[in-house]
């Protein structure tokens, strides 16, 4: 009986320690979360509230003076609509190039009958672990023309060893009976690839479609390095420009606003604030749709990745 | 040249395949496969053509660091130096101060992402704690998205919150705590720090994602006979979930080890200002400001290509480690 009183008393010590825990762990990630999550949060009213209340910082927890105008006057600024097609121009070319590379090369790269397979599979994948360095790849960069070169956002991202890793141990993984029948039916090595192996493959190639879109959208070192030319610019470019060249902007800001002129209204001004945060959720709304649709394909490519790595 | 495939040693059915192949040699059927062999080779040049291009040919780069190279008068019209900017690296005080500052930066920063490294796997422990699956999945969502942003835009965050002008600024003032801004970003205090903020706001839920897969991996009947003896809830986190993390925990730090040198340039050039120039400039960051902003192509090469070197030793050194301590290479 004092057995029984005793484990009752623990078991309700360890409850309430339990609660503290429960709540203290919830409170935590909830807090983590919330920081996280408000700065996106925080972009996107300020882009669709007043825009003189978004000037002062008094657009904190709710939209208030809500007008979509500023999407509208955003791409009247010279340049943007510009660098938005870039951005997606490089990112589709780039993905398709990339995809279809990694899943020809990882294939042809599990075919004992290639030639000097070991090795070139090597010295694909040792590619990972050393780069000879920013200069060095500047300088070739250059002397291949291609700075200045919307091709330099493609053709350097073709190739990417580690997506060729991931189909090659994929298509590994794939029943060998699926191919032999095929050659059997008398179909050569490139049929094989492209009406049997390349249909099964969707699940991996989704894994490096999505990491490479993500990749292209956001890259931002290759137009700082190798581009001038102002009709190339991406987003993530203009963004940065926009952040630190505030009088630029302010006289871009005077240029959109002056379209509409006399009408315009002071809550839907553009102001450098306006702008910027406009740019801001042009720029991240695509992955924020994207990312919780695709969550469990980055997931898969981390774990395969891991296997590998 | 043969046509004996190579034999891959992780695929047992590759051997037989090479065996069939090899039975057939030396019947008349083996001139059509070497040259369908060669075909398939053929397909696949175009993209090796790439990899030499953009991987093996920019180390023939490296010979600019010999050089004064002026990219106007190409190299042949440029003067062979020797060693100089290997010697100019270390001679005057100045120079010396200047690159001691920036190791002391790439070094510092590196070792507090090595510092801050247990993060990740603790987030796990502790998410797996809970025990509601639509808040994990909401918490995971919410703290992975940061990972998926470019740095642009995590500064654009950062400039909008924290600027002169920003959130935390208008918001201190208005409820009179302060009455002149902050400055939180042309600042040079506690620039390695903030730094590493950053990077853990954008790195910490994604980096936790691995360490919840092994999780859900964890043999269940371990937690049950814990509980059985009468272990607790702390218990079976320390005694049980982290042991089993630990593998993988060893995996990325001998990794974040071998990329000691290897910050990036990214983060740190968009923050850079000049206030924090001095406590900013990571090794890549260095060489960019030295080679493209300040135009020393050939002192920036003679940078980049020790700081390449260094980072492939480390890397052998780390993998030759794992191989003695675990029995399975990194690469």
């Amino acid at each position: 009986m004092t057995a029984a009183v005793h484990s009752g008393t623990t078991a309700i010590r360890e409850e309430k320690g339990s609660f503290a825990f429960k709540a203290f762990n919830y409170l935590v990630f909830v807090l983590f979360a919330l920081i996280c999550a408000y700065p996106f949060y925080y972009l996107i009213i300020n882009s669709i509230s007043s825009n003189d209340l978004s000037a002062q910082g008094d657009i904190r927890w709710l939209p208030e003076g809500f007008h979509l105008e500023n999407y509208r006057e955003v791409f009247q600024l010279p340049g943007l609509g510009r660098a938005a097609l870039v951005s997606l121009g490089r990112t589709v070319l780039g993905t398709v190039a990339t995809v279809l590379a990694s899943a020809f090369l990882g294939f042809m790269f599990t075919q004992a009958r290639l030639w000097g397979r070991a090795f070139w599979y090597r010295a694909v994948v040792i590619t990972m672990y050393f780069n000879a360095g920013l200069i060095p790849v500047f300088i070739i960069m250059k002397t291949l023309g291609l700075t200045n070169n919307f091709w330099v956002y493609i053709l350097p991202f073709i190739v990417q060893p580690f997506n060729i890793i991931l189909v090659k141990t994929f298509v590994e993984s794939m029943p060998e009976s699926l191919q032999e029948a095929a050659e059997v039916d008398g179909a050569n090595v490139f049929q094989v690839f492209w009406r049997i192996v390349l249909p099964n493959m969707t699940p991996i190639l989704a894994t490096v479609a999505i990491f490479s879109a993500v990749a292209q959208w956001n890259s931002f070192q290759d137009t700082l390095l190798y581009i001038t030319d102002q009709s190339l610019y991406t987003l993530q470019f203009l963004l940065y420009m926009f952040i630190n060249q505030a009088a630029s902007l302010a006289s871009a800001a005077q240029q959109a606003g002056g379209n509409l002129g006399s009408i315009a209204s002071a809550a839907t001004n553009q102001t450098a604030t306006s702008i910027r945060m406009t740019v801001s959720v042009i720029v991240v709304l695509p992955i924020i749709f994207i990312y919780p649709l695709f969550q469990r394909f980055f997931v898969k490519g981390i774990m395969l990745g891991a296997v590998k790595g | 040249m043969t046509v004996t495939p190579a034999v891959d040693p992780v695929r047992p059915e590759a051997v037989q395949t090479a065996k069939r192949k090899l039975k057939g040699a030396g019947e008349p059927k083996a001139k059509p496969k070497s040259r369908k062999s060669f075909a398939m080779f053929l397909s696949i040049v175009p993209f090796l053509i790439l990899v030499f291009l953009f991987s093996y040919f920019p180390l023939y780069g490296w010979i600019y660091s010999l050089f004064d190279y002026r990219p106007a008068r190409g190299l042949d019209g440029s003067e062979f130096v020797g060693l100089q900017w290997f010697e100019l690296l270390v001679s005057s005080p100045t120079q010396l101060k200047q690159i001691g500052q920036v190791m002391a930066n790439t070094l510092g920063m590196s070792f507090l992402g090595i510092a801050t490294s247990i993060l990740p796997l603790a987030f796990a422990v502790f998410l797996n704690e809970i025990k509601a699956k639509w808040f994990k999945n909401i918490v995971q969502t919410l703290t992975t998205l940061p990972n998926f942003i470019s740095w642009v835009l995590v500064y654009m965050i950062a400039f909008s919150l924290f600027s002169t002008t920003g959130l935390v600024n208008t918001v201190l003032i208005d409820s009179g705590l302060i009455t002149i801004p902050m400055k939180f970003l042309d600042s040079d205090q506690n620039v390695w720090l903030t730094m590493m903020a950053w990077s853990i706001w954008k790195g910490l839920g994604w980096g936790a994602i691995m360490y919840l897969a092994a999780i859900a991996g964890i043999d269940q009947s371990l937690y049950e006979s814990a509980k059985v003896d009468g272990a607790g809830r702390f218990k079976t986190m320390w005694y049980i979930t982290v042991p089993q993390l630990m593998p993988t925990y060893f995996v990325l730090l001998l990794l974040s080890i071998a990329n000691l040198l290897n910050n990036g340039m990214e983060q740190y050039y968009v923050f850079q200002n000049a206030f924090n120039k001095e406590y900013i400039q990571v090794l890549d960051l260095y060489v960019y400001n030295v080679g493209i902003t300040g135009n020393s192509l050939s002192m920036a090469t003679a940078i980049s290509m020790l700081k390449s070197i260094i980072s492939v030793i480390l890397l052998l050194t780390v993998n030759w480690l794992a191989k003695r301590v675990r029995g399975t290479a990194l690469i």
